[in-house]
């Protein structure tokens, strides 16, 4: 393995503001139709979960607290039974394909055995149950999902052919056997464009997906499945002859998982976020297949190009990442590549592996526009950061909400970092999407009153 | 284990950290776990808090987990003493801390020997109370703490002011329209002559808090703030309080006297005179407030027997619940609170102006309970104003828990006068305005839609309309047809019919109508 060299990385203190991992059942349970969440924590979650999430939850969403209560606690009732009633509950009312238990930090800490409850429960209601750890003591923000979809990994059937993989899939998951087929006769007799097994993973609304689908079929490669699917009965099946990509910079452990459990083959590349990261996103699996591309230079700079009003905004802007949703090290890189200059990377975790393609990206990205490579500050400090923000006076900062506000008191543009979670950013559609974000804020200094006025804060103190 | 989609009362910390971030240079740090401290987020989006908000999280993480925080919390402590120089570094456990069981008292004695602030470890538990009642034992305590202190160290000033004085006890940030009612209350005071001493804990200093029996009285406008403090301060201090909310002209008279009989306690020997408020209320609502004057126009008149349904806080849902029947004539048919702990008082409060008292913490229990009584409109939090919306009522907002549009710039209080004037307005826009009723039922409804189908707790099975009957209903205008739609099916249900015709339309009509 290449080594990464001039890149500077740094660990601080954890102290950061970010959004628990609980959050990623908001967006995967719009993903996955017929999916229900349930997460198995205290009032506190719940109320996190009702605040973060707005107005979704006055849509009757197919998510909901198993809230804990005292006698949970002190294990005078019993776990099981207790989950059981009100999955039971569940069913009848919503009767999802799926439940999807949530562990919590209080779970974690009381160590409720939620892995060994689960098969019991599945088997009395009838209903698939997954398990996914997605905790504040061990994750951040989208990691969440990366617990969800590495329990997902489980689920999904065996791949034989996949000719047959639609019918196999109707079957409960818990009924399959381990089929072990040598598929090297198959894969001679198919056509040019089913020839890989090519799963993507990663959570993004279904038309990001078509789209990025669509991107690879241009270069005569067809995704054979999409973890997580549309439903949940219609998982990829996985196996040794499958390659597997990741969109999002955040899913160490799915890949981990598909990687060991299900001896898939891993294509580490960079993500497909800007241009530059769709292409070299596309060039990479297209060189693990052995498959030789066509036209994405030219698509590249006509993208580039379509974006030249953006890019006159921000071109030789700072930009400071305070961190907290993993997403940092793939929009630091995008921005240097549009011309930006990047002060600083925060980012809650840090997989040197899975994300070493983007770093490398990151690095020569640097190199080609000749900027200085940002320092990657891992588990950062917020008191500390927001000193260097004073101090080095960037144009933009972006942010989580608690410091948004008190950083434009202080004459610091932000961004949330939220929003890029949330907005379409991938591939080479939503390029014009991630810059409308990053442009807004400065854009928007150039109204009628004046950025530079004195500060609006009650307490400043001097910055 | 409950199966909870939605919340009334947030969890135990929130109520502590409300009260430490409004206190002035006070910070809180929360033995918690990555990501609990969303109560920052609350603040600066909601409040669009300018300064960071004085709390920070000692992580709880696997190495916690494992080995036990041992210095982490304590040197947490020190740092931010040391950073930013706070009077007071409250440590607040959550729901996590609470089951790790750690000696957090332990942690909060070592680090105040190293730390020059002053450092308490909040005093709640988390399984047994909600944000409510954890703010106000909060509030108690840090009240108690620095009362003690200056006691011990003589400095307690205990003589009265001069003039008659107050203490506004229970302003917190993120209370529904706190920062509003805050402003009228000294407004009110002021006009009858009436300093205020104290407003805590909303922007002041702990080092003031010594002054607090300087004070004649305390107010305690909201009921679920304070009140500790407030009966704390009698027993100890001997001072009086009035727990009266002033809202709605009744009330808010009732306040006046209040304090007049008060304020006359000390007047005679202190001042040589006794104060009379008897013509200031009459003046105030007669023409300050348009409230009472509006209540009698003949705009009112059209809402005179409506029928709505009030839920909230205690203290709010009481208020509005005796504005509704005691002063618009408007018939309550359900009066409610999630205010569970303060139940009794509430029954009190409401008894006999309203047909039925809703005291849970279930949101769906509202919900069915509102599409059974199926009223005009709906007085409730923001979830009662998204059921309203489901089945097409309207509904105002009265009582947390608020979305940021309930924080809103311009000038608008529920307490005192120009509360009066606000909660009219609101009143009065929540129903449909009376002309547009009539000319409704006049030309037979304005809309063309599908019947919608909406039965929030009603599950009628088997009963069909027959194409006839269904473009009857049509007919009938909006805002009601709902209700006789369901009236009719009760109709159907009870004698056995199936298929409703027109005729059994009105047969239903006849048996049901007064």
């Amino acid at each position: 393995m290449k080594t990464l060299e001039g890149l500077a990385f740094e660990c601080e203190t954890g102290n950061y503001h970010t959004f628990c991992p609980i959050s990623c059942v908001a967006w995967l349970y719009q993903k996955i139709e017929d999916s229900f969440f349930l997460v198995v924590g205290t009032k506190t979650c719940g109320y996190f979960l009702q605040n973060a999430l707005g107005v979704t939850i006055f849509a009757e969403p197919r998510y909901a607290m198993a809230e804990l209560e005292e006698g949970d606690i002190s294990a005078q009732l019993n776990d099981q039974k207790e989950l059981e009633r009100i999955c039971l509950r569940i069913k009848n009312d919503r009767n999802p394909s799926v439940i999807v238990w949530i562990g919590t930090c209080t779970t974690e800490i009381v160590k409720m055995d939620l892995e060994g409850i689960a098969p019991k429960v599945e088997k009395q209601i009838g209903i698939p149950i997954v398990v996914a750890r997605a905790n504040g003591l061990d994750y951040a923000f989208t990691q969440g999902e990366d617990t969800v979809l590495a329990a997902m990994v489980h689920r999904c059937p065996e791949y034989k052919h996949c000719n047959t993989n639609r019918k196999e899939q109707k079957k409960p998951p818990h009924e399959f056997a381990m089929q072990k087929i040598s598929s090297k006769e198959s894969t001679f007799e198919q056509s040019q464009l089913t020839r890989f097994n090519l799963v993507l993973f990663g959570s993004l609304p279904s038309s990001v997906a078509s789209q990025l689908s669509l991107e690879l079929k241009r270069q005569s490669i067809s995704v054979s499945g999409w973890l997580p699917s549309q439903k949940y009965s219609e998982l990829p099946g996985l196996g040794e002859n499958v390659y597997v990509c990741g969109v999002n910079p955040f899913l160490s452990r799915t890949a981990t998982t598909l990687m060991r459990r299900k001896r898939c083959q891993l294509i580490g590349a960079p993500f497909p976020i800007g241009p530059d990261g769709t292409r070299a996103w596309i060039e990479k699996i297209c060189s693990v297949l052995q498959v030789k591309t066509t036209g994405l230079e030219e698509r590249e700079n006509q993208l580039w190009e379509n974006v030249k009003d953006y890019l006159r905004v921000i071109e030789g802007k700072s930009v400071f990442l305070m961190g907290d949703n993993l997403l940092e090290i793939s929009l630091a890189r995008f921005s240097i590549r549009c011309g930006m200059i990047v002060y600083e990377i925060g980012i809650p975790y840090m997989d040197r592996r899975y994300q070493a393609a983007e770093l490398f990206l990151l690095q020569a990205t640097c190199q080609k526009m000749g900027t200085p490579l940002p320092r990657i500050v891992e588990k950062p400090d917020n008191y500390g950061q927001v000193q260097r923000i004073h101090e080095l006076k960037p144009h933009l900062a972006i942010t989580g909400m608690a410091h948004a506000n008190p950083l434009e008191a202080r004459n610091i543009d932000t961004k949330w970092s939220v929003e890029f979670t949330f907005a379409q950013i991938h591939g080479s559609s939503n390029v014009r999407s991630i810059l409308e974000l990053v442009t807004r804020p400065l854009r928007r200094g150039k109204g009628n009153f004046d950025s530079r006025s004195p500060s609006l804060s009650k307490q400043t103190t001097g910055f | 284990m409950k199966l909870a989609y939605w919340m009334y009362a947030g969890p135990a910390h929130i109520g502590t950290l409300r009260v430490a971030s409004s206190f002035r240079n006070v910070h809180a740090i929360m033995h918690a776990p990555l990501g609990d401290d969303h109560f920052n987020v609350m603040r600066s989006m909601l409040e669009r808090e300018r300064d960071f908000t004085p709390v920070t999280a000692s992580v709880v993480d696997r190495h916690v987990l494992a080995r036990g925080s041992r210095d982490k919390v304590v040197s947490n402590i020190s740092r931010k003493g040391e950073e930013q120089c706070p009077d007071l570094i409250v440590l607040t456990p959550t729901c996590t801390s609470s089951i790790l069981q750690e000696d957090l008292q332990n942690f909060v004695d070592r680090a105040s020997l190293y730390s020059e602030s002053d450092v308490i470890l909040a005093d709640v538990n988390h399984y047994r109370v909600n944000e409510l009642q954890a703010s106000d034992k909060t509030l108690d305590q840090i009240v108690r703490y620095y009362l003690e202190r200056a006691q011990k160290e003589g400095i307690l000033n205990r003589s009265l002011t001069d003039i008659p004085s107050a203490n506004i006890i229970g302003i917190l940030t993120l209370g529904f329209h706190n920062q509003h009612d805050c402003r009228e209350l000294k407004r009110l005071s002021r006009e009858s002559g009436v300093s205020i001493n104290l407003i805590i804990p909303e922007g002041e200093f702990l080092r003031n808090i010594k002054y607090l029996p300087r004070a004649w009285f305390n107010v305690v406008p909201y009921r679920e703030i304070g009140l500790m403090s407030a009966t704390f301060l009698e027993k100890e201090y001997g001072m009086p309080y009035i727990s009266t909310v002033p809202i709605g002209i009744s009330n808010t008279a009732d306040f006046i006297t209040q304090v007049e009989n008060l304020v006359n306690l000390w007047t005679p020997i202190i001042l040589g005179k006794r104060v009379k408020y008897a013509l200031y209320i009459e003046n105030q609502t007669r023409f300050v407030s348009q409230a009472a004057w509006f209540a009698r126009s003949i705009d009112c008149q059209n809402l005179a027997g409506k029928e709505a349904v009030v839920f909230g806080d205690a203290t709010h849902a009481a208020s509005i619940t005796k504005i509704l029947a005691g002063e618009m004539g408007i018939h309550v048919s359900c009066s409610g609170t999630y205010c569970k702990h303060d139940m009794e008082r509430f029954h009190e409060q409401v008894q006999g102006l309203c047909d039925e008292v809703l005291i849970t913490e279930d949101h769906t229990r509202v919900g069915d309970t509102i599409a059974r009584i199926d009223p005009s409109a709906i007085f409730g939090t923001q979830m009662e104003r998204h059921i309203g919306k489901r089945i097409d009522i309207p509904c105002g907002v009265i009582s947390s828990p608020v979305h940021i549009q309930n924080f809103p710039l311009g000038y608008r209080p529920f307490l005192g006068y120009e509360g009066t004037n606000q909660i009219s307005d609101l009143i009065y826009n929540s129903f449909n305005l009376g002309m547009e009723d009539h000319l409704s039922d006049v030309f037979g409804g304005h809309d063309t839609k599908e019947i919608s189908t909406k039965s929030l707790s009603l599950d009628i099975g088997n009963i069909c309309w027959t194409p006839e009957a269904e473009l009857e209903l049509t007919r009938i205008p909006g805002f009601v047809r709902g209700k006789i739609k369901k009236n009719t099916e009760v109709f159907a249900r009870k004698n056995d019919i199936s298929e409703i015709t027109v005729d059994v339309m009105y047969a239903a009509k006849e048996r049901l109508d007064p």
